[in-house]
């Protein structure tokens, strides 16, 4: 990508470096920095690793303990001795909510950044761009606080009306007015930054021939963005998809705050308006009472789920970044 | 070709800043997605309200650190003990940590915390791990670890109601109402208790403590006391009936606020705070209001199943004394009878004398709280004498 962008104008005059600057490790000022990055990488991959490892070992002596299906059971029963426990409906929750902010944030995200880089006048563009931003920089206990205040009886008449009208389609059966829709609505803005901040700043990179030879050929500003704008921003826009699904996946504070609980033996229920817990919001919830190694395992195994999950989404993006940018350069 | 501003190579390294500190996002989000630090705040007691203890000698205030730290349903009293004791005696910083009873206890036995604060007394009977509380505790201090009860906090079954102010429930009728059998506001069984008052028919929201809690321990306590055969299921931190849950306290306080036909149990304070209907209990000696002294009844009515100064209780929920509340939560003060610091030691018992002392009891009752009743609050001043 960094090659497209750049003007024949910023290349150095020719004949003047290659013999003058003395390349190799010989220099301090390369060796610290070379140093310093390296250990940094090493650093963050130590890390993650560690984290890795920490999880395994404190939940496998609770899920070998558990006298249910881990990945399949909805039972949530740690703290008697015949540990039972799974994280079906957890999973259902966490993805159910993501996946609601990825259809709402996505779109949204990608049409404001095109707002911004190509349709905005200037004087609107910046402050526009700043703004979404700063959505970035609010803390999520008062997107929680917000949620719970004002946007979960602002959203009632709407989840009411779905229920009436569409309840005969299990994934609109009435339930809680604190449900997972909610929650997914207000991941979607927590995560709307991400995505827009991203998009913008692929969009904002096409090639100016790309966009002039679209134009000369005589494509409306629409058709320009169609066949130029968005398959050089693709990658970027799914990348952006990316990281912010993983937000949406962790996010636990505003979750926890929202979205009401499940009673222990709720029926199983498709329906987008019913409650429930996800992995952070029920490891937040009970983090209080982590009274005993089993039990402390137990939620570890769940954010075990959480970290697998979070790493297959990454590696799927990364794979689907690479295979676009063939195409594109 | 009008419109196409600006080459955009400066924006390539921005590019990648960003892109970097968003995946830092990700990796912290993967790798920590739990951090919600319940309440670390050490209360060292920085706001002053002063106490008449002002002009106290200081002959009798040790000096030195405790740190306590537990059960986070009596931390509003234990921060306005410690803030009182500290007026008087300013050398002696007592830091309480409200991470919960079984934190408070298991960092007490691991010798972590000075003394533990906890919603129940230290077990005497094997727990899962097949180790036993009490005896584990009493390793812990070399010393026979005591049990005090000092702070009461009542429980409240809290209702949002249009037009209702006034509601008389029982413990069957509770029971079948958190159960979700009795799933209108106009059901007969509630209207039978309730005559004169007009109901609607709105269908009855519960909601419960998605979090682990003391406070559903003890009304499942209740529960299962006063309507054994309505309420099955084992009294446990975790709900164990029907409804929506919230987080904490102030979560499902909250949501009954905001929810017509709402119902839930909370600390009083709680109630209080939302303007919340509370109801009244009649355990078939008429209906008792929540007051300070109609739930010292019941704490007064319970029986003490510790030997000598060891003060765990057996409340009796079923209680059918009149005038008595019977859904009451004891908190403990876990301490070792013999201080393993005798500094450390001091500070402990002089702030117990202060916080068992009848003065700050009787405050209680501003913060949602009920004092001791006097028959307990001697035998814990004992007990705090006879602290070494």
């Amino acid at each position: 990508m960094s090659v497209t962008g750049v003007p024949v104008d910023l290349e150095p005059p020719s004949g003047q470096e290659p013999t003058e600057v003395p390349r190799g490790p010989g220099r301090l000022g390369d060796r610290l920095f070379g140093g310093s990055a390296t250990l940094a990488g090493t650093i963050v991959i130590a890390l993650v690793t560690l984290v890795g490892v920490f999880l395994l070992a404190q939940a496998i002596p609770a899920i070998a303990k558990d006298q249910v299906n881990f990945l399949w059971s909805r039972e949530w029963n740690v703290d008697s001795e015949p540990l039972r426990f799974g994280v079906r409906d957890l999973l259902w929750a966490t993805v159910v909510t993501s996946i609601i902010a990825m259809l709402l944030a996505v779109p949204v995200g990608v049409a404001v950044a095109l707002f911004i880089t190509e349709y905005a006048p200037r004087w609107l563009a910046r402050p526009a761009a700043q703004l979404v931003d700063l959505l970035a920089a609010v803390p999520s206990i008062v997107y929680g606080l917000w949620g719970v205040a004002t946007f979960t009886p602002f959203v009632g008449p709407l989840q009411n009306w779905l229920g009436s009208t569409l309840g005969w389609i299990p994934l609109f059966a009435p339930k809680y007015q604190s449900s997972l829709f909610v929650v997914g609505i207000v991941l979607a803005i927590m995560i709307l930054p991400i995505v827009t901040a991203l998009s913008r700043e692929v969009f904002s990179q096409t090639p100016r021939t790309h966009k002039e030879a679209a134009l000369a050929l005589g494509a409306t500003k629409w058709e320009m963005i169609r066949t130029a704008v968005l398959p050089y921003g693709q990658p970027g826009v799914i990348s952006a998809a990316m990281l912010a699904l993983g937000r949406a996946l962790g996010e636990t504070i505003a979750v926890t705050m929202i979205l009401s609980a499940l009673a222990p033996g709720s029926p199983w229920s498709w329906s987008l308006f019913n409650g429930g817990a996800t992995f952070a919001s029920l490891i937040a919830n009970n983090a209080a009472e982590f009274d005993s190694p089993e039990k402390t395992g137990a939620y570890i195994a769940a954010g075990l789920v959480l970290f697998v999950l979070t790493f297959v989404v990454n590696a799927i993006a990364r794979i689907v970044i690479e295979r676009r940018k063939a195409f594109t350069e | 070709m009008y419109l196409l501003w600006k080459a955009p190579e400066v924006k390539i390294q921005r590019m990648s800043a960003l892109t970097l500190v968003a995946l830092a996002g990700t990796l912290a989000l993967g790798a920590c997605g739990s951090d919600n630090n319940t309440g670390t705040t050490g209360s060292n007691g920085s706001g002053s309200t002063g106490t008449a203890g002002g002009a106290a000698s200081s002959a009798d205030c040790p000096s030195g650190t405790v740190s306590a730290e537990g059960s986070s349903a009596q931390k509003a009293a234990i921060e306005e003990a410690i803030s009182a004791y500290q007026d008087k005696c300013a050398d002696a910083t007592i830091n309480y940590n409200a991470t919960g009873s079984g934190a408070g206890i298991k960092q007490f036995i691991a010798k972590q915390a000075d003394f533990a604060g906890s919603d129940s007394a230290l077990k005497t009977a094997a727990g899962s791990d097949g180790k036993i509380e009490q005896a584990e505790a009493d390793k812990a201090c070399a010393s026979p670890a005591w049990n005090l009860p000092m702070v009461t906090g009542p429980i409240a079954i809290a209702f949002n109601v249009k037009g209702v102010d006034k509601l008389i429930l029982n413990a069957d009728v509770a029971a079948d109402i958190f159960n979700a059998k009795i799933t209108t506001w106009n059901d007969p069984a509630i209207a039978k208790l309730n005559p004169g008052v007009t109901l609607p028919s709105e269908p009855i929201k519960v909601f419960f403590r998605s979090d682990e809690s003391g406070t559903t321990e003890n009304f499942t306590k209740y529960l299962k006391a006063a309507a054994p055969t309505k309420w099955t299921a084992d009294p446990a931190k975790k709900w164990s009936g029907k409804g929506e849950g919230k987080e904490k306290s102030a979560g499902v306080s909250s949501a009954v606020k905001s929810t017509e036909g709402g119902v839930t149990y909370t600390e009083w304070s709680y109630a209080k705070d939302n303007q919340l209907g509370i109801a009244q209990i009649d355990s078939g000696a008429g209906a008792v209001e929540l007051t300070g002294e109609s739930a010292g009844k019941a704490v007064a009515a319970a029986k003490v199943t510790g030997t000598g100064n060891n003060l765990s209780l057996k409340l009796d929920y079923a209680t059918k004394e009149a005038g008595a509340y019977p859904i009451v939560l004891v908190t403990y003060e876990i301490v070792c009878s013999k201080a393993a610091d005798a500094t450390k030691g001091k500070v402990i018992k002089g702030f117990l004398e202060s916080f068992s002392g009848t003065d700050f009891q009787k405050s209680l009752t501003d913060m949602g709280y009920a004092p001791l009743p006097d028959e307990v609050q001697s035998k814990v001043a004992t007990a705090v004498a006879a602290l070494q």
